[in-house]
C-alpha cells in the first residue's frame, strides 16, 4: 500500500443473514483528504462506516487502515481513530466535561492530559460555558458538537462522522461545518456519510455515491456534476395531479427530463433560454425555477430515484 | 488549539480495567440515589423482620436452628441483597447501554473490545458487591449475628452471589430488544426466589417434595453459604457444593455474555 493511502478497502462485503448491506465496494482514501459516502438511507453507508472504523468485521473483502488489518489490530487502529456515530450516545446524566474526561479513560490517557484536552475541545466546539451542565439539558446541536469533541479526545488521525448534521437546524449545521473545515485544515482526515447533497458538496474533496450497497459513481463533487448532469436545471410545477402528462411536450426542450411526483426537471445548459422557449411554446407552468445542477441531480440520473425519498 | 495527528498506540494497560474505571467514575458522579437500596433497605428488613417477626417466633418456637430469628435471617439477607444488586445492575442499565443510549456502542469505537466492555462491567459490579457485602457484614455483626471467623468470607460470598446473577443477566440483556421480559423475570423468578430460598425459615420447614425445588434456586446456595459462614456450621463439602453451583452460573454467564456482547456491538 502506498504511503499516502491512509485507508484501503477492497471488495468489501457485509451480509446480515440473507440481506447484503454492502456488496463488494472498493475505496481508497488519502491522508488529509475529506472523503464522503453519499446515498439515501439504507444504501449501506452505516455498515460501511462500521467496518472502516474497525468495529464490525467484513463478511468478505479486505480493509487496511494505517496499513494495519482490523481483524488482528482492531484496538491499535481504533486508538488512532475518532468516531462520531449517528446517535450521540452520550451519558445524559453526567456533565458535558465529565463526558469528555471519562471517554478519555478508554484510551488510557493520563488524567492531566485528558483535562487539558477537554478544556481545549470545549473551547473548540464552543461548549465552554456549558461545561458543567448536564448533557440532558443541551440542544441537539450542542449534543452533536459534544459528540464530535468526544471523538477528538484521542487526537485521531481520521475522524469518521456518520450523518453528522441529520436533525439539526440550518444554523447548527453551519456551525458544525465550520468546525469540520478547521479540523481538515489541521490535517485530520475526514470520512463523512450523508444523505444531504449540499453537505457532501460543502465538505468533501472526493466522494462515492452509494446505492443499494454498491458504489455507482466516484469523484470530486464538481467533476461528478459535470460528468453526470448538465450545467443547469429548470424545475417546473404544473396544476396537475400527474406531471407525467407533460413529459412528451417538454422532452424536445432538454437533454434529459425527470418527472418527480410534485415537479418536472429539465436538464439543460442554459436555463433562462429554455424557460423562454417553454413559454414561447405556450406551455405555462404554475411555477418555474432555474438552478445549477447538484449532486442530487447526479444521484437522480444514476439511480432514477431521489436522495431523500 | 492543536488537533494535529499524533500517534498514540498505547494499548498496554489492561483494557477491561479502563472500562472498570469508567464505571467507577460514573458511580462517583451518580452514587447518591443507590445508597438507600443497597444498605438502608437491608437494615430496614432486618429491623422489621428480625426484631418484629423475631419477637413472635421466639414466643412460639423459640430458637430457629439454634439461632434467634434475627440472627437466623441476618446472613440470608446478605445473600438476597447481593442477588438484588446483581439483578438491578444487569438488566435495564445494560439494555440502555446497548440500545437506548448506546454508550457501549460508543465504547466499542475505542480500543476496547466487546470482551473488555463485558469484563469491565462485571468487575465493577463485583467491586460494588464486595463493598456492599463488607458494609453489610459489619452491620449484621453489630446485631450480634456473627459467631465464627468464617464470617470473614462473607464479603466474598456476597460478591460470588452477585456475579453469579449478574453475568447471565448481562448476557441476556445484551441480546434483548426490549425490556418487556424484565419485569416478568422479577415477578416469576426473582421475587419467588427471594421469598422461597430458605431465606426466612429453614429448608426443613418445607414439605419433602418441595425441598428439591428450593434447592434448585440459585439463591438458596447463596443463603446456605452465608448462613454457614456467619455461624461457622455445616460440612465443608456441602459449602464447596454451593460455591460450585454459583461459580458455574458465573462461568456460563460470562461465556454467554461474550457471545451476546460481541454480536450486539460488532454486527
Amino acid at each position: 500500500m502506498s504511503d499516502s493511502h491512509i485507508l484501503e478497502a477492497h471488495q468489501l462485503v457485509k451480509r446480515f443473514g440473507d440481506f447484503e448491506a454492502v456488496r463488494g465496494i472498493d475505496v481508497t482514501i488519502d491522508r488529509g483528504e475529506s472523503f464522503g459516502f453519499l446515498g439515501p438511507n439504507g444504501a449501506g453507508k452505516t455498515s460501511t462506516m462500521r467496518m472502516i472504523s474497525a468495529v464490525s468485521q467484513p463478511t468478505g473483502g479486505t480493509i487496511s487502515i494505517f496499513g494495519l488489518d482490523p481483524r488482528t489490530d482492531g484496538p491499535e487502529i481504533r486508538s488512532r481513530l475518532g468516531v462520531v456515530p449517528q446517535e450521540d450516545s452520550l451519558e445524559l446524566e453526567l456533565s458535558v466535561r465529565h463526558n469528555l474526561e471519562m471517554f478519555g479513560r478508554y484510551f488510557d490517557l493520563p488524567r492531566r492530559i485528558v483535562r487539558e484536552r477537554a478544556t481545549e475541545l470545549l473551547e473548540f466546539t464552543q461548549l465552554t460555558e456549558r461545561a458543567n451542565d448536564k448533557v440532558d439539558n443541551l440542544s441537539g446541536g450542542m449534543k452533536r458538537r459534544l459528540t464530535i469533541a468526544r471523538g477528538l479526545i484521542n487526537r485521531p488521525e481520521i475522524l469518521i462522522l456518520d450523518e453528522p448534521t441529520t436533525g439539526l437546524d440550518p444554523q447548527a449545521r453551519h456551525l458544525l461545518w465550520d468546525r469540520l473545515y478547521r479540523l481538515k485544515r489541521e490535517g485530520v482526515t475526514l470520512i463523512i456519510t450523508t444523505h444531504y447533497m449540499d453537505e457532501a458538496e460543502q465538505l468533501c474533496d472526493r466522494l462515492v455515491v452509494m446505492d443499494q450497497g454498491s458504489i455507482v459513481a466516484e469523484g470530486a463533487p464538481r467533476t461528478l456534476i459535470e460528468r453526470f448532469s448538465t450545467r443547469e436545471v429548470v424545475e417546473l410545477r404544473f396544476m396537475t395531479d400527474d406531471h407525467e402528462e407533460y413529459f412528451d411536450r417538454l422532452s424536445p426542450f432538454a437533454e434529459r427530463v425527470e418527472v418527480l411526483p410534485d415537479r418536472i426537471l429539465l436538464y439543460v445548459n442554459n436555463g433562462d433560454d429554455t424557460l423562454r422557449d417553454v413559454h414561447a411554446a405556450n406551455i405555462t407552468p404554475s411555477s418555474a425555477l432555474v438552478r445549477r445542477s447538484s449532486l442530487e441531480d447526479v444521484f437522480l440520473n444514476l439511480t432514477g430515484r431521489s436522495l431523500t425519498e | 488549539m492543536k488537533v494535529l495527528p499524533t500517534t498514540n498506540t498505547d494499548v498496554s494497560r489492561s483494557r477491561w480495567f479502563r472500562s472498570w474505571g469508567y464505571h467507577a467514575e460514573f458511580y462517583a458522579q451518580t452514587w447518591r440515589g443507590s445508597v438507600a437500596s443497597s444498605v438502608l433497605f437491608p437494615i430496614l428488613y432486618l429491623a422489621s423482620l428480625g426484631i418484629g417477626v423475631g419477637h413472635l417466633v421466639s414466643h412460639h418456637t423459640g430458637l430457629v436452628d439454634g439461632q434467634t430469628y434475627l440472627h437466623y435471617i441476618a446472613p440470608s439477607l446478605l445473600a438476597t441483597t447481593t442477588m438484588q444488586l446483581g439483578e438491578g445492575e444487569s438488566l435495564w442499565p445494560v439494555l440502555a447501554a446497548v440500545k437506548w443510549v448506546r454508550t457501549y456502542h460508543a465504547a466499542a469505537t475505542t480500543p476496547l473490545e466487546p470482551d473488555d466492555i463485558l469484563m469491565g462491567k462485571l468487575a465493577w459490579v463485583a467491586t460494588r458487591a464486595f463493598v456492599t457485602a463488607v458494609l453489610y457484614t459489619i452491620i449484621i455483626g453489630c446485631f450480634g449475628a456473627l459467631q465464627s471467623w468464617w464470617c470473614l468470607t462473607l464479603p466474598f460470598i456476597g460478591t460470588l452471589v452477585t456475579v453469579a446473577f449478574s453475568a447471565p443477566l448481562v448476557a441476556y440483556a445484551a441480546r434483548s430488544q426490549s425490556d418487556a421480559s424484565f419485569s416478568t423475570l422479577y415477578r416469576f423468578a426473582f421475587v419467588p426466589m427471594f421469598l422461597f430460598s430458605a431465606t426466612f425459615y429453614p429448608l426443613s420447614t418445607y414439605p419433602g417434595y418441595l425441598r428439591p425445588v428450593v434447592q434448585f434456586f440459585p439463591l438458596y446456595h447463596g443463603v446456605a453459604l452465608a448462613r454457614a459462614a456467619a455461624f461457622g456450621q455445616g460440612a465443608i463439602a456441602a459449602q464447596l457444593g454451593h460455591v460450585a453451583v454459583l461459580m458455574a452460573m458465573a462461568t456460563v454467564g460470562i461465556a454467554w455474555g461474550r457471545r451476546t456482547m460481541r454480536r450486539r456491538l460488532t454486527d
